[in-house]
């Protein structure tokens, strides 16, 4: 048996207000990558952020080689051998790739020795597969091999135990195949890897130990092969049973959104959409598929009218609503649920009666020649919760302090009340439990069903194929192609999403 | 002749002026390289030209009291440092602050110094070889050693930014804070020492006001210099090297004016005055279409305080 390199005994942390893990007791061997399965909020990354000196533990204890150690920064997490790949990266962007790579190591001297360090990037080159250029700056390279430059910084530092934190989010299928490539690589060299994730199908590929989580607990670990995925989901989910979504076929050919030639550019002044042509028609849920920064953003924005069209033609129901204010675009019947909630979705020091009105706080009955009336509000609030199944404790708190989960279903809440005729959702399940996901994308079934449209951009691939009736892949500001989803496969997609032609 | 050597002097006359500038450009770039926006600059010029002036005048000794407006300005900027650094205050009302602090306190401890005039003042030393290139010679190596301090620093500060580790680990803390702490890095130090650096050499460029250029006290005796500073700062796209540029060029119009006003012009001097601050118009306007057509980017951080995550 291969000997233990970490090991975590009952684990607790608390914060304020939650027990994010309880009596987390879990073993990385050396030369295994050890899956860390769980769904959004199950306190994986939690856990994660303790070992790398992030989180302080409440309780429990660390062992480091059958040490018990004390990670009291990121700093004696690397010195330990730890090295972290954040699901946000950690790269400053107007850095080099080098400079990145270097940055906190005092090994090259003051004046930097660029040779000693380009000799340590082909040896690490030469030894996983791992190659970027190191000259470039960071923000002149792909999400994907920025991947490559945090495995890199990990790897220079001398990490024996590598924990990744939902790497494969923003890659392409391609690029995911390209990552477990390197992770086997570095496995076979001896390293330990964390492998954190909700994916069961990259858990069935990549690795040798699963550890499934669950409102912060330990549900079980289990060997790969001698589980199989419908074992995981029943463990990752509970009790909660899975249902396939029923869609009645309603698709019309009566077209509710018609794009024309829209060009935007963005506040750097480059053209973020180049010429886009799109129809959008009732009945269906169109998906838009995209590495994030490919223009699905700027696109969903720009209908929902917060951005300037330098060019083109945006109809809606036979309306020119091109550069058209917000609000009037919404009176229209069109709602948008943003990909950002902190930073566009609710007003974050708000209470959460002031943002489940915002879309209706000036109409009557909720307020009458200026004036508000709150008790309309409140009663308007709590007809939302309940139907939503929002945890609501206190509704006059600040909104900020809502779990992002329950932000999330207050804001889909929120613009689905207002009964679009076109809802436009950006990654609308993001961060909900499984069985939330299926209320809400049930949701943007029925309002197809009901002869309306919804525009569904996502980065989770799957729930695109799960619900679109057709599919635009973006490349680089521009609709690369439209597939029809019954014809469409996850692989075709990412082709597609870097760049090459249906 | 003698045309050329009224020309010269004017030009010698730049690179003084510009010296009281670049000093705390130079300063103010590296403390918002780091993420600390402080407009204080001018209550530390203040300060410093405050001291470095009584320094000089009970010691005598003019390098003696440059040395000591340099410290005082440094310690005024630790006032900023802990506020905006340590107790995540608000950068614009910290900074404004120091600037009425630095006011209040050299006009009330500097009552009785007023109209005071300094006998030794910083002495000229000439290069050798270097002071005899037609022109150049005369404008930049026949003048005294704290010119030449101030052009080592801004090629040794453009080094120090740009090719050392040191360097690099500022401009990290000032991009992306959180990742330069995920890698290790002490955000609060590098800020701390980057904002005392900007104290230091706004310090610099007070004494060196009162040591050399205009060896008196009168209240306000900066006049704005510091918040001339704090725009080439953008001028200069945080570039030490560009800064030089800036601050000769308001030196310039500093020596003209000054040179104006001796040879008795007609144009008032309210309007000769106004001269530096219209300029400062016409640069801020012209380098922000630059910066925007560039892309530069301020430093990302700039202006908000780094609060490690919650334990």
């Amino acid at each position: 048996m291969a000997e233990i390199v970490l090991e975590t005994k009952n684990i607790t942390k608390m914060f304020p207000e939650t027990i994010a893990n309880k009596n987390i007791s879990f073993n990385l061997k050396k030369g295994e990558i050890h899956a860390l399965l769980g769904e959004n909020g199950a306190g994986k990354t939690t856990l994660m952020n303790m070992l790398y000196g992030i989180y302080m533990p409440t309780n429990g204890d660390i062992f480091i080689n059958g040490e018990k150690v004390t990670i009291k920064s990121p700093l004696d997490a690397i010195k330990l051998g730890i090295g972290m790949i954040h699901q946000h990266f950690m790269l400053v962007e107007t850095l080099t790739v080098l400079e990145n790579i270097i940055l906190g190591l005092k090994e090259y001297g003051f004046i930097i020795n660029k040779k000693a360090v380009k000799e340590k990037l082909r040896e690490i080159e030469n030894l996983y597969g791992l190659k970027v250029d190191s000259d470039i700056k960071v923000w002149q390279t792909t999400v994907g091999e920025q991947q490559r430059v945090e495995i890199i910084k990990v790897l220079f530092r001398g990490a024996n135990i590598l924990i990744l934190d939902e790497p494969t989010a923003v890659l392409t299928p391609q690029e995911t195949q390209g990552l477990f490539k390197i992770l086997k690589r570095m496995k076979d060299d001896g390293k330990s890897i964390v492998f954190i994730t909700h994916k069961l199908e990259e858990v069935m590929q990549i690795a040798d130990t699963i550890t499934v989580l669950r409102k912060g607990e330990v549900v079980k670990t289990l060997l790969k092969n001698e589980t199989t995925k419908s074992e995981l989901a029943k463990l990752m989910v509970g009790k909660t049973t899975l249902r396939d979504f029923q869609k009645n076929k309603k698709e019309t050919n009566e077209v509710i959104l018609n794009i024309e030639n829209l060009t935007v550019y963005s506040d750097k002044g480059t053209k973020s959409l180049k010429s886009i042509n799109l129809q959008v028609k009732k009945g269906e849920i169109l998906g838009i598929a995209g590495i994030s920064g490919n223009g699905q953003k700027e696109l969903v924005q720009t209908i929902a009218g917060l951005k300037k069209v330098a060019k083109g033609k945006i109809i809606f129901n036979g309306l020119n609503i091109t550069n058209k204010h917000p609000r009037f675009i919404s009176r229209l019947g069109i709602n948008y649920i943003p990909a950002d909630r902190l930073a566009m979705g609710v007003a974050p020091n708000l209470s959460s009666i002031d943002n489940a009105i915002m879309r209706r706080y000036y109409r009557f009955p909720l307020s009458k020649k200026g004036l508000m009336n709150y008790k309309k509000a409140f009663a308007y609030t709590r007809m939302m919760t309940k139907a939503y199944k929002i945890k609501l404790d206190n509704p006059f708190a600040p909104i900020k302090l809502l779990s992002g989960g329950n932000m999330q279903k207050l804001i889909l809440a929120r613009e689905i009340l207002e009964n679009p005729k076109l809802l436009i959702a950006s990654y609308p399940t993001r961060g909900l439990d499984i069985a939330s996901t299926q209320f809400f994308r049930q949701k943007l079934i029925e309002i197809a069903n009901k002869g309306k449209a919804v525009i569904l951009a996502s980065e989770d691939l799957d729930e695109i194929l799960s619900l679109s009736d057709r599919i635009a892949v973006m490349y680089e500001g521009s609709i690369v192609g439209i597939l029809e989803a019954e014809k469409a496969d996850k692989n075709t997609i990412g082709l597609m999403m870097t760049g090459a032609k249906a | 002749m003698v045309h050329h050597s009224i020309y010269i002097s004017l030009l010698a006359n730049t690179i003084k002026a510009g010296t009281i500038l670049l000093f705390p450009t130079i300063g103010e770039i590296f403390s918002e390289r780091a993420g600390i926006l402080n407009l204080g600059v001018e209550g530390m010029m203040l300060v410093g030209a405050f001291i470095g002036f009584i320094v000089s005048y009970i010691t005598k000794n003019p390098y003696l009291g440059f040395i000591a407006g340099v410290i005082a300005g440094g310690i005024a900027s630790l006032i900023h440092a802990f506020i905006s650094i340590t107790l995540r205050g608000n950068q614009i009302v910290s900074g404004l602050a120091l600037t009425i602090f630095g006011g209040g306190f050299t006009t009330f401890y500097g009552q009785k110094w007023i109209n005071m005039t300094l006998n030794n003042t910083l002495p000229i030393i000439k290069i050798p070889i270097l002071n005899k290139i037609p022109y150049i010679g005369p404008i930049f190596f026949n003048q005294d050693l704290i010119v030449y301090l101030s052009y080592i620093t801004v090629f040794v500060m453009w080094f120090i930014l740009y090719r050392t580790t040191t360097g690099l680990n500022l401009r990290a803390v000032g991009e992306n804070a959180k990742a330069a702490n995920a890698m290790g890095i002490s955000v609060y130090k590098v800020r701390y020492i980057w904002t005392f650096f900007g104290g230091l050499l706004a310090g610099a460029g007070g004494a060196y006001l009162t040591t050399s250029y205009a060896p008196f006290w009168l209240d306000s005796i900066t006049a704005g210099r510091g918040w001339i500073a704090i725009a080439l700062v953008i001028f200069a796209m945080w570039d030490p090297l560009k800064a030089l540029f800036g601050a000769y060029l308001f030196g310039g119009i500093n020596a003209l004016q000054f040179q104006l006003q001796a040879t008795g012009t007609t144009i008032p001097s309210a309007i000769l005055n106004m001269l530096p601050y219209i300029g400062t118009f016409i640069v801020i306007t012209i380098s922000s279409i630059i910066v925007k057509t560039k892309h530069i980017k301020p430093p990302k951080e700039l202006g908000i305080p780094y609060i490690r995550e919650e334990k």
